[in-house]
């Protein structure tokens, strides 16, 4: 299966090889590279390059490229998950998942490229397993760690490993017993040069942190359930009473998890929240472009729309924007023509607005297009599609745990042509 | 100490500069390897051994500190170790030599209570790739293959496939270790056999066969990397075993698997061709179908494939939602899913057809990305939607990725071409793209127009009219090209334009590059043959141009083409045909999807993503015409059973003691042979039973014993002569002399972990007095013929710890030839039996020795079996006497008294004889005892006293007798738990010391 690993920084050096069978040459990578080199865009990168011995599969997360070498025939995808597995359990453990942070702990960035893979194919990837193979580096237990001399690896098999339920590790206990759950949607919309919808879609997650005490077997439900479209679940929630009854029925692993994430049905109508107003527009022969932004909130259920940002990609005969936001600030990079305004929450009495002027090269000819305008945003206390928990029951234990639900609504990929 | 010390010191400074350059890297190689040579401090070494790991992270070379790192690694210190191991892996195969030093330390570890590092030991063991220690590694493989952790046995999954890839010779062992695991229950393993299984033998489908419901039931609950590999396997395997439920007119008879499965799919009843859906095949899609609900990427997309390629088609539409799922997930993952569900959208429209819109395309795409939406909204294309997906065609056009843009006009042009209602649209929209500003666009639609054009028989002299107009602003070679050439081959159509452009073109020909030079050339031809009378003039000026032009392709074009068209006292008989040649009508190109043959291979594979093959891919089979065999599937359900008590059985009392007398045998019985000499879950059982037993070493080495012996004779050897060639070079003295330390130190490590790891009080010995006697089996008059007679070999036997090993002698004492000698499978006592290969002939008088096991489970009941031969059957039973169910074990006099302390009450029994005075000499009594039990005789300090101990074969009982002599009477004392077996074996022993005799 897999064969090697290399992680790939943007300047294109490698600054971590780890080989689970014979050693690879580094020299593989220069497919990589060209192919690299070839891409207009670090996205653009292939996902799979062949070579004439191996194949290059690769992603691209936090501007590092996760190279991994196979030799033979192998699900692209299982390489692919694997590799997004890695990235998920190195931003679990040091909190960020960049360079730098690799490198500083370099030592257990190894240990756990160890465990996770056994010749290739993946030994332990639930993080709850690993964390109890090898614990989180902290300052604290650095600093016990140089006194004391113990490690950061256990001894004994991870009771995980072998029980039932994986994902929980037994003998949990805390003092306090939470449950919180984050029921979080994101909107996918594009929306045409008139204001109408072309497609909107709500993918939504529910994110859940659970602390509680020994072996907890919670159950969920919904007022709606049948607004969930389709479904992916946690391997802990139990296929089965979601089928007969519309239930999630699951023992929680030991804290943060994603418990489900869910697709509203296309058929259902998507309330849009937010509406753009835009006069841009470049004449033939002058160099002057106007540019007219308007912002406003529709379909909010009477919520606020915070964290609002607004980016385009200006096109490529732009030489500078000369712009007045009526609040928040914006920004324009010449070199790679990015416009994004940080507009901050809507105020629906005072509509914020972006108007002036941009300037185009001498010379260049008006661009076909105009620029596309990606949104984002953010409504607290709602969920978009109007799904809600109805309760949160808990059996096995005998305490009561403190239980809560937020609601938030978020822009996913949401485009405005203009 | 003060050089260490100071070295040490050293270390720290040099570890806090940034050592980027090599010759820093150098210098922090040197103090690292004086601190691990001379440092005792655990903390030093494992800073040290951090360092080193950074250095392998790194790719620097760190191998010369193999001496170095190599001897820490049966450190305690956990940390340490597993970064010794990491170094191991890394390098052994570079320092082979010097990595056999630590085999011992893992050997040991293989046996340590701990599962975690019982697994990491094989891990370690078998990551190694040293060819020397293949036979190791196979031992270690099949012992861990039977222990009692799933954790260990997946470990033993795994180093299956990398002893395979070190020596594929191992094969046909592999294989029945792989047999083995796959019968295994416990989901922890299943993934990982069938890895191994898929890399060692993939072709072996009639290992599945008993396994595959098993696996189909455990699917849901196997680790999610396990799942994919499953159902790739299974995918595989139903397309050989199950019939095809794709049939022209398929219709579903479904109501006879009804009451056995209440499924909820709908119910179609079609008398005339009825197809009827094996169960199991039933089975493996009801299973797999909860999986498309994974949060796992690579488990729905293996899920999708599997329904792709096995479901009846009215069933496929439940994967789309999946599918279109996962398109919400990271930018490489929706790269492979969207490959696929192009290629799946080619053969069937209908399934994405609703979900559309999710394959819009956004401008954050990456490119790739916007190519294969693009394509499979080509594919989508019907005359329903194709109005929508034109105008959101029209919005990509514009896009400022130009690739893109180029991308859509392709795509138009298949739209175009498929649904011959909107040809005219798009060729119109395409003719507007012509004022485009960008030339690629412009010159890709050009390509497009002239495809179309040549596909759609009407007028268009308009369309070539217009492009003739464009002509002077398109400056894109293969636009160019393709406008000549669509003037030339249409130049009937527009008689006025066309030799005004080859005026024109003659003017600019030698600035043209070289496409346009021969489509020049090319309209040239043309327009002499249709138009002579105008272009004569200007097709020679043509051809004279092209005739010195520096490019040779022209140059021959030119020269092929005067040939054929001007006609000269030299040219042959083809100039007649110029016209039909060059004017002949020409097929119209057809555009298609580049998807159109990826389905030729598996979906969800590498090599689907590459359209090539890659090297391991396994050809997915055609349905077989007719279903092969069901049967075969079906598994007797006491058959698993029993072989896992047999093996819990045998992992439990296993001890070194049963591999004694193993090493003359064959090895085809694995479990037995092997030494592990404590188990693993039960260590609260180990307390209560007696302590495993073990042979001395020297003395008795046998078998596995003896093999390691062997190993560290190499080992040794090798050693020594790395020590010779090192102590060579003056420079390694130093190093030398710590490393002879080192010699030393691990030559006492490997007699450690051959003999003395485990401290025994208890000794298993071999047997003091063999019986000759062989009772009678069968006589030759019942036997027709056929004569049996059995023998106690009182050895321990080598099929199976609990067993008492028997030796059967058959002989044929009719006149002709008897075949085919067995024992049958059914043993109507329940005794489990372990039967002699069965013999094929036996010739007339001639006879033959065999030997059996037979776990007679403590007990003196008879054994009942059926000795057959070819054609009869004889019922045989074997009564063992109560003194064949016992070993001998030798302990000191002092554990003798001890362990009879604890067997007092209930479980002593005890006799008062008289004895005959010739027997009261020791020699006699021992003999007389050791002749009735097979037991061991203890040395006595005390002269009256006689003692012998022994245990019984099953379940490991202590027995212990001890002979007090009060001339002329003596008290015969029997401690043992088996109190029933201690009154049998009391009143034969007052039998044989009163009578008198040999």
């Amino acid at each position: 299966m897999i064969h090697s690993l290399f992680l790939v920084n943007a300047s294109g050096d490698i600054f971590l090889e780890k080989h689970w069978k014979s050693v690879v040459s580094r020299s593989v990578c220069d497919y990589f590279f060209e192919a690299l080199e070839r891409a207009t865009e670090p996205e653009n990168v292939p996902p799979v390059i062949p070579t004439p011995h191996h194949f290059l599969i690769n992603v691209l997360r936090h501007r590092i490229y996760f190279v991994a070498v196979i030799q033979s025939e192998v699900p692209p995808l299982f390489v692919i998950e694997f590799l997004h597995r890695v990235v998920d359990t190195f931003q679990d453990y040091f909190g960020v998942c960049s360079e730098a942070a690799i490198k500083d702990n370099v030592v257990v960035v190894y240990e756990l490229l160890e465990e996770m893979l056994d010749n290739g194919f993946p030994l332990a990837t639930e993080s709850n397993i690993l964390k109890e193979l090898i614990k989180p580096p902290t300052i604290l237990r650095t600093v016990v760690n140089t006194i004391t001399g113990s490690t950061n690896v256990g001894e004994q098999l991870p009771t995980g490993q072998l029980s039932v339920v994986p994902w929980r590790r037994t003998g949990v206990k805390y003092t306090n017993n939470e449950a919180y759950f984050d029921v979080v949607e994101e909107i996918d919309a594009i929306i045409d040069k008139s204001g109408s919808t072309i497609t909107a879609e709500i993918q939504g997650v529910i994110d859940a942190c659970v602390k509680l005490t020994g072996m907890p077997d919670l159950t969920l439900s919904f007022m709606n359930p049948r607004l969930l479209d389709d479904v992916s679940f946690h391997p802990c929630v139990r296929f089965k009473r979601w089928e007969a009854e519309r239930i999630l029925s699951f023992i929680p692993p030991d804290g943060n998890f994603r418990l489900l994430s869910y697709h509203v049905s296309s058929q259902n109508l998507v309330a849009i929240p937010v509406y753009v107003k835009h006069n841009i527009s470049f004449r033939e022969g002058s160099s002057q472009g106007r540019f007219e932004l308007t912002l406003g909130p529709k379909q909010t259920m009477g919520k606020a729309v915070e964290s609002v940002l607004v980016s385009s990609q200006l096109p490529r005969g732009v030489l500078n924007a000369n712009l007045s936001p009526s609040q928040g600030t914006y920004t324009f990079d010449p070199v790679t023509k990015l416009l994004s305004w940080d507009v901050g929450k809507i105020n629906p009495q005072k509509l914020p607005s972006l108007k002036g002027s941009v300037s185009l090269q001498t010379g260049a000819s008006k661009p076909d297009e105009n620029p596309t305008i990606n949104i984002q945003f953010k409504i607290q206390q709602l969920a978009i599609s109007g799904l809600k928990v109805n309760r949160l029951d808990m059996y096995g234990e005998k305490y009561k745990p403190f239980k809560g639900i937020k609601y938030m609504t978020k822009a996913g990929k949401f485009q405005v042509r203009t | 100490m003060r050089n260490a010390l100071v070295s040490a010191e050293n270390l720290q400074l040099t570890l806090k500069t940034d050592f980027s350059s090599e010759e820093q890297a150098l210098t922090i190689k040197h103090s690292i390897k004086q601190v691990m040579l001379e440092s005792n401090k655990e903390s030093l070494k494992l800073e040290a051994m951090k360092r080193i790991v950074g250095l392998i992270a790194k790719g620097k070379n760190a191998s010369e500190l193999f001496p170095a790192v190599v001897k820490n690694v049966a450190s305690k210190n956990i940390e340490l170790k597993k970064l010794v191991y990491v170094y191991l892996v890394r390098y052994a195969e570079e320092q082979q030599d010097l990595a056999l030093l630590s085999i011992s330390t893992f050997q040991r570890a293989l046996k340590d209570p701990n599962q975690l590092i019982r697994a990491s030991a094989l891990r370690v063991l078998s990551s190694i790739r040293v060819p020397i220690i293949v036979p190791i590694m196979m031992l270690a493989i099949k012992e861990a293959a039977t222990d009692l952790s799933p954790y260990v046995r997946k470990t033993a999954a795994h180093a299956i496939q990398k002893l395979y890839s070190l020596d594929p010779d191992q094969k046909e062992h592999l294989i029945e270790v792989i047999e083995k695991l796959l019968k295994d229950k416990s989901t922890l393993v299943a993934g990982s056999v069938v890895m191994a299984f898929e890399e060692v033998c993939p072709d072996r489908i009639d290992l599945i066969h008993k396994n595959y419901r098993k696996l189909c039931n455990l699917l849901v609950d196997v680790e999610e990397w396990g799942q994919v590999v499953i159902i790739h396997m299974l995918t595989r395997y139903a397309r050989t075993q199950f019939v095809s439920p794709w049939r022209e007119d398929a219709m579903f008879d479904e109501n006879n698997e009804k009451a056995f499965y209440d499924s909820e799919e709908e119910r179609k009843v079609e008398q005339t061709r009825p197809y009827i859906m094996d169960p199991d095949h039933r089975l493996l899609l009801r299973n797999t179908k909860p999986l498309l609900q994974s949060r796992n990427t690579a488990v729905v997309m293996a899920v999708s494939q599997l329904y792709w390629h096995l479901a009846p088609k009215h069933e496929l539409s439940i994967i789309t939602k999946s599918l279109v799922r996962l398109l919400r997930s990271h930018r490489e993952v929706q790269y492979v899913v969207l490959q696929n569900i192009a290629t799946m959208s080619i053969q069937r429209k209908g399934m994405f057809e609703p979900f559309m819109k999710s394959f819009y395309v956004r401008s954050t795409d990456a490119t790739h990305i916007k190519t294969l939406k693009l394509e499979i909204l080509t594919n989508l294309a019907n005359e329903a939607n194709i109005s929508t997906i034109l105008r959101e065609f029209q919005t990509y056009v514009k896009s400022q990725d130009k690739a893109f843009a180029a991308a859509t006009i392709q795509a138009i042009g298949r739209c175009a071409t498929n649904i011959s209602e909107v040809t005219d649209t798009c060729l119109n929209g395409l003719v507007l793209l012509l004022s485009n500003r960008d030339e690629t666009v412009v010159a890709e639609s050009v390509v497009v127009i002239k495809k179309l054009l040549q596909t759609q028989p009407s007028q268009h002299s308009d369309i070539i009219k217009h492009m003739a107009k464009l002509f002077d602003n398109i400056t894109v070679p293969m636009a160019r090209a393709s406008i000549l050439w669509l003037m030339g081959e249409y130049c009937e159509h527009v008689p006025k334009i066309a030799p005004d452009v080859l005026r024109k073109m003659a003017k600019t020909f030698t600035n043209e590059e070289d496409i346009v030079k021969l489509q020049i050339v090319n309209l040239a031809a043309k327009l002499y043959l249709t138009n002579s009378k105008q272009t004569k003039l200007l097709t020679q000026y043509i051809l004279n141009l092209g005739k010195y032009d520096q490019n040779y392709d022209i140059r021959d074009r030119t020269r092929f083409i005067r040939q054929l068209i001007v006609p000269n006292e030299k040219s042959g008989a083809l100039s007649k045909y110029a016209r039909r040649i060059l004017m002949a009508p020409k097929p119209a190109p057809v555009l298609q999807s580049a998807f159109k043959d990826r389905d030729r291979f598996q979906l969800g594979t590498l090599s689907h993503t590459l359209n090539s093959q890659a090297s391991g891919y396994l050809e997915l089979s055609d349905w077989p015409a007719v279903a092969p065999d069901q049967s075969v599937r079906n598994v007797e359900v006491v058959e698993p059973q029993k072989n896992g008590n047999a093996v819990k059985v045998e992992s439990r009392s296993e001890s070194e003691s049963g591999s004694e007398s193993s090493s003359s045998e064959s090895s085809s019985e694995s479990g037995s042979e092997l030494d592990s000499d404590s188990d693993s879950g039960t260590d609260q059982k180990k307390n209560t039973k007696p302590k495993p037993v073990q042979s001395k070493p020297v003395i008795k080495v046998r078998s596995t014993t003896e093999y390691k012996h062997a190993l560290l004779l190499i080992i040794m050897t090798k050693y020594i002569l790395i020590h010779i060639v090192l102590s060579i070079s003056t420079q390694f003295f130093v190093n030398c002399m710590c490393s002879l330390l080192h010699l030393c130190v691990f030559l006492a490590c490997q007699f450690d972990a051959v003999s003395w790891h485990v401290h025994v009080s208890l000794q298993a010995s071999s047997p003091v007095f063999v019986p000759e006697t062989s009772h009678e089996l069968l006589h030759r008059m019942t036997g027709k013929g056929l004569s049996a007679q059995y023998r106690f070999t009182r050895q321990p036997c080598i099929y199976g710890n609990s067993m008492v090993s028997l030796q059967l002698t058959l002989s044929n004492s009719s006149d002709q030839a008897l075949e085919n000698i067995h024992i049958s499978e059914k043993s109507s006592t329940g005794q489990n039996i372990h039967r002699f290969n069965a013999i094929e002939r036996l010739e007339p008088q001639a006879s033959v020795t065999v030997s059996m096991g037979v776990d007679f489970n403590d007990s003196t009941q008879a054994a009942n079996f059926q000795l057959c031969t070819k054609e009869d059957e004889f019922s045989v039973s074997i009564q063992p006497a109560v003194g064949e169910l016992l070993l001998p074990i030798t302990m000191s006099e002092a554990d003798f008294t001890k362990e009879q302390g604890k067997l007092m009450g209930m479980n002593e029994s005890s006799a008062t004889i008289t004895m005959k005075p010739e027997n009261v000499s020791s020699q006699s009594v021992n003999r007389k005892v050791v002749s009735v039990a097979n037991i061991g005789v203890i040395p006595s300090s005390q002269e009256n006293i006689y003692r012998f101990a022994g245990k019984t074969v099953s379940s490991g009982s202590l027995v212990l007798v001890s002979v007090a002599l009060k001339d002329p009477d003596a008290v015969i004392t029997i401690n043992t738990e088996k109190t029933v077996i201690g009154s049998m074996l009391l009143r034969q022993f007052k039998t044989a010391l009163t009578n008198s005799g040999p």
